[in-house]
């Protein structure tokens, strides 16, 4: 049986509907002044789930975390956190902690000093402090460190400070602001896999927010596509990938190929599409539609195969000139300008190392893809 | 090229310390050197003086009349040790008082809108733009007994009678406490400026009341801020002539004061000049505390 969902272990709480939400948006709108934040938003996250808040600037997803932590109260609306409505509690009383963006490591005190800062609040005895703060250290591999004071730290360094402080007093929820947003490249994917490893470890609860969709792929269990302050889509990272309920979340995670037209026949979970320039694609689809309606099949670079010869029983084929290619170590992007002029992508994978006689610029070729390999989008 | 360019780039050292040399350290040594000679009825009032035309000998001579009586002398006299103990006093509490009015003046700078700000800022420094003698005689007009002060507050019935505040040690508080605000205000304001609002709100995240992310963030980041501006205000405090003569009494000691009727009304040059130099060398301790802070603050790279 094909399936899409969680490719991470046997997780999903949020299909199981006994399971009770942890962190609850109920009906949430956030105003500041006439600019709406966030519109009329309702969100339930799971207990020990990995959440993460994607979308592009303005979009409404910091506010989101900034309203579960207390610096921001929603105009209307409810928070509830654990079954406790989270309405007149200041952010110092709320059992979430946050990992900054900017970090906002104290400056004036060392590692270890900010690491027991929240510990030393709650009037934990000193003692008690001081295993923490060795625990966490150790924890984020910063144990020769802890005398240091911020500014001699590396980037990479501070952000472990910052996030073995946000973590040190075993929050029932860590919120990250775009966490890996500082660090370069490579720094970020080691840091991705740490990040999922901790959050495995400790059982916690994250939120985080990214406007980065391959951080969210890489680390969370589902995703909520946010945009203009609304969520436009939520599912784990396959769903959003393989199945996008609209052409923004399509367009916005990873590359993708429109092609608009209208529906021509649809039965039994096949339809036609006939774009305005005569092409007709064949293709599943879930959602019900109607002849005459309009609809853009949506499909990624991957997913279309590339060839010299009109590929055989192949349903759905075009045929275009190279018009770019793109080589990227790990595979090969060709860009095809078809008749119509429209110009498709198609990313080849570079299985082998050499390749006989490979496809050039200029060359006449063929573009294909089967009946299941994209979606359709009513629009 | 070569030889002009290292040239200018040691000129560029040369003009402070030749600036330092000419105008501080050669009328420092004028008045160490007066500081150690004796008073006379002659012009220069004092003696020796050297005189070049006696050659090396005559400078030796002069250099053997030098002592140290001047600085004896005002060991000896209570009234100079009250006015370095009652300047010292007056500058501390006048520094207490505009640390107290300054910061939350500069707290609640560096908190409004970013649009604000300089407006705000400029309103701070606008004072400097009438002559400091000016300001400090208005408030000869405000406080004295049939002053503003005192006919508002009667027409207010608060009081029946006027309060005597023009020549008393209240009225200098007023006036060295209002004429150096702005130096208190201004580093603190560019301490507090620069800090990144979201400690506090890291702060209050990991547990903190508003007051105790307060005493535990924002203050220790403004002390840098709050020490320039107490030695700011301090150091020139104590030396302080102007307000202590027009808004202080006949009771108000000051040794700004002191050293102004030596010199002008004694004529007694050599006395004056040992009780500057003693001042200096009083001042020498806070202004060292304030060159190590500086340092400081720049070493933690704020």
């Amino acid at each position: 049986m094909k399936s899409l969902g969680s490719i991470r272990r046997s997780f999903e709480p949020w299909n199981d509907p006994s399971q009770k939400p942890y962190i609850a948006f109920e009906n949430i709108t956030k105003k500041f002044g006439d600019f709406v934040a966030v519109k009329d938003l309702t969100l339930h996250i799971f207990q020990r789930e990995f959440f993460a808040l994607l979308g592009g600037s303005g979009c409404g997803k910091s506010t989101l975390l900034r309203m579960l932590a207390g610096f921001e109260n929603p105009t209307h609306g409810e928070i509830l956190l654990d079954g406790e409505s989270m309405a007149g509690v200041p952010p110092y009383r709320r059992p979430v902690n946050m990992m900054f963006q900017s970090y906002a490591l104290f400056p004036h005190m060392s590692v270890e000093k900010n690491i027991a800062f929240g510990l030393k609040q709650d009037g934990m005895a000193k003692s008690e402090i001081d295993d923490r703060v060795n625990n966490m250290l150790k924890l984020v591999k910063l144990d020769q460190f802890g005398n240091r004071k911020p500014h001699q730290l590396s980037g990479g360094q501070r952000q472990r400070v910052a996030l073995a402080r946000s973590i040190a007093k075993r929050p029932k929820v860590l919120l990250l602001d775009e966490p890996l947003g500082a660090l370069d490249k490579k720094l970020r994917e080691e840091t991705q896999f740490e990040l999922m490893d901790l959050q495995q470890e400790l059982g916690l609860t994250f939120v985080v927010v990214t406007h980065d969709q391959e951080e969210a792929m890489t680390m969370a269990d589902r995703i909520a596509v946010m945009d203009l302050g609304c969520i436009v889509q939520i599912g784990t990272p396959v769903e959003i990938y393989e199945a996008p309920n609209s052409e923004f979340v399509a367009s916005f995670i990873g590359d993708i190929n429109l092609f608009r037209g209208e529906v021509t026949s649809a039965n039994g979970g096949v339809v036609n599409i006939e774009t305005p320039d005569g092409m007709v694609i064949r293709s599943e689809s879930h959602t019900a539609l109607q002849a005459g309606q309009k609809a853009s099949f949506a499909i990624r670079p991957e997913k279309l195969r590339v060839s010299r010869t009109r590929p055989d029983g192949g349903v759905n084929a075009a045929s275009g000139e190279v018009w770019d290619i793109g080589y990227l170590g790990d595979m090969t992007v060709f860009h095809v300008k078809l008749k119509n002029g429209d110009v498709v992508k198609a990313s080849l994978l570079n299985a082998a190392r050499t390749v006989e006689d490979p496809i050039s610029y200029d060359e006449e070729i063929w573009v294909s893809f089967d009946a299941d390999s994209g979606v359709v989008l009513s629009s | 090229m070569k030889i002009i360019s290292a040239f200018t780039r040691r000129l560029v050292i040369i003009i402070p310390y030749a600036w330092l040399l000419i105008f501080f350290l050669v009328p420092f040594g004028i008045v160490l050197k007066i500081s150690l000679s004796q008073p006379m009825m002659a012009m220069p009032p004092y003696a020796p003086t050297i005189d070049m035309a006696d050659g090396i000998s005559g400078l030796i001579a002069a250099f053997k009349q030098f002592s140290f009586s001047n600085y004896v002398w005002l060991t000896e006299d209570a009234l100079y040790i009250n006015a370095y103990i009652s300047s010292i006093t007056i500058a501390f509490i006048s520094t207490v008082l505009t640390l107290l009015i300054g910061f939350p003046l500069a707290y609640g700078m560096a908190r409004a809108p970013v649009s604000l700000r300089p407006t705000l800022l400029m309103l701070v420094i606008l004072p400097f733009w009438t002559s400091f003698l000016i300001r400090v005689y208005a408030w000869i007009g405000i406080l004295k007994p049939e002053g503003l002060l005192n006919q508002f507050l009667m027409a207010l019935g608060l009081i029946d009678e006027p309060l005597i505040i023009l020549n008393t040690n209240t009225a200098v508080y007023i006036g060295i406490v209002y004429s150096y605000l702005p130096f208190m205000v201004l580093p603190i304001y560019s301490a507090l400026e620069k800090m990144d609002y979201t400690l506090i709100e890291a702060a209050q995240d990991l547990g903190c009341p508003p007051i105790t992310a307060f005493w535990k963030i924002t203050f220790p980041l403004a002390i840098p801020g709050v020490v320039a501006g107490c030695l700011l205000v301090f150091i020139p405090a104590v030396g302080e002539f102007v307000i202590p003569d027009l808004l202080g009494g006949s009771r108000t000691l000051m040794i700004g004061k002191t050293l102004w009727s030596e010199f002008f009304n004694n004529r007694d040059w050599p006395v004056s000049s040992a009780v500057a130099v003693l001042l200096l060398l009083i001042l020498v301790v806070p202004i060292m505390i304030f060159q190590q802070a500086q340092a400081k603050a720049q070493e933690s790279g704020q």
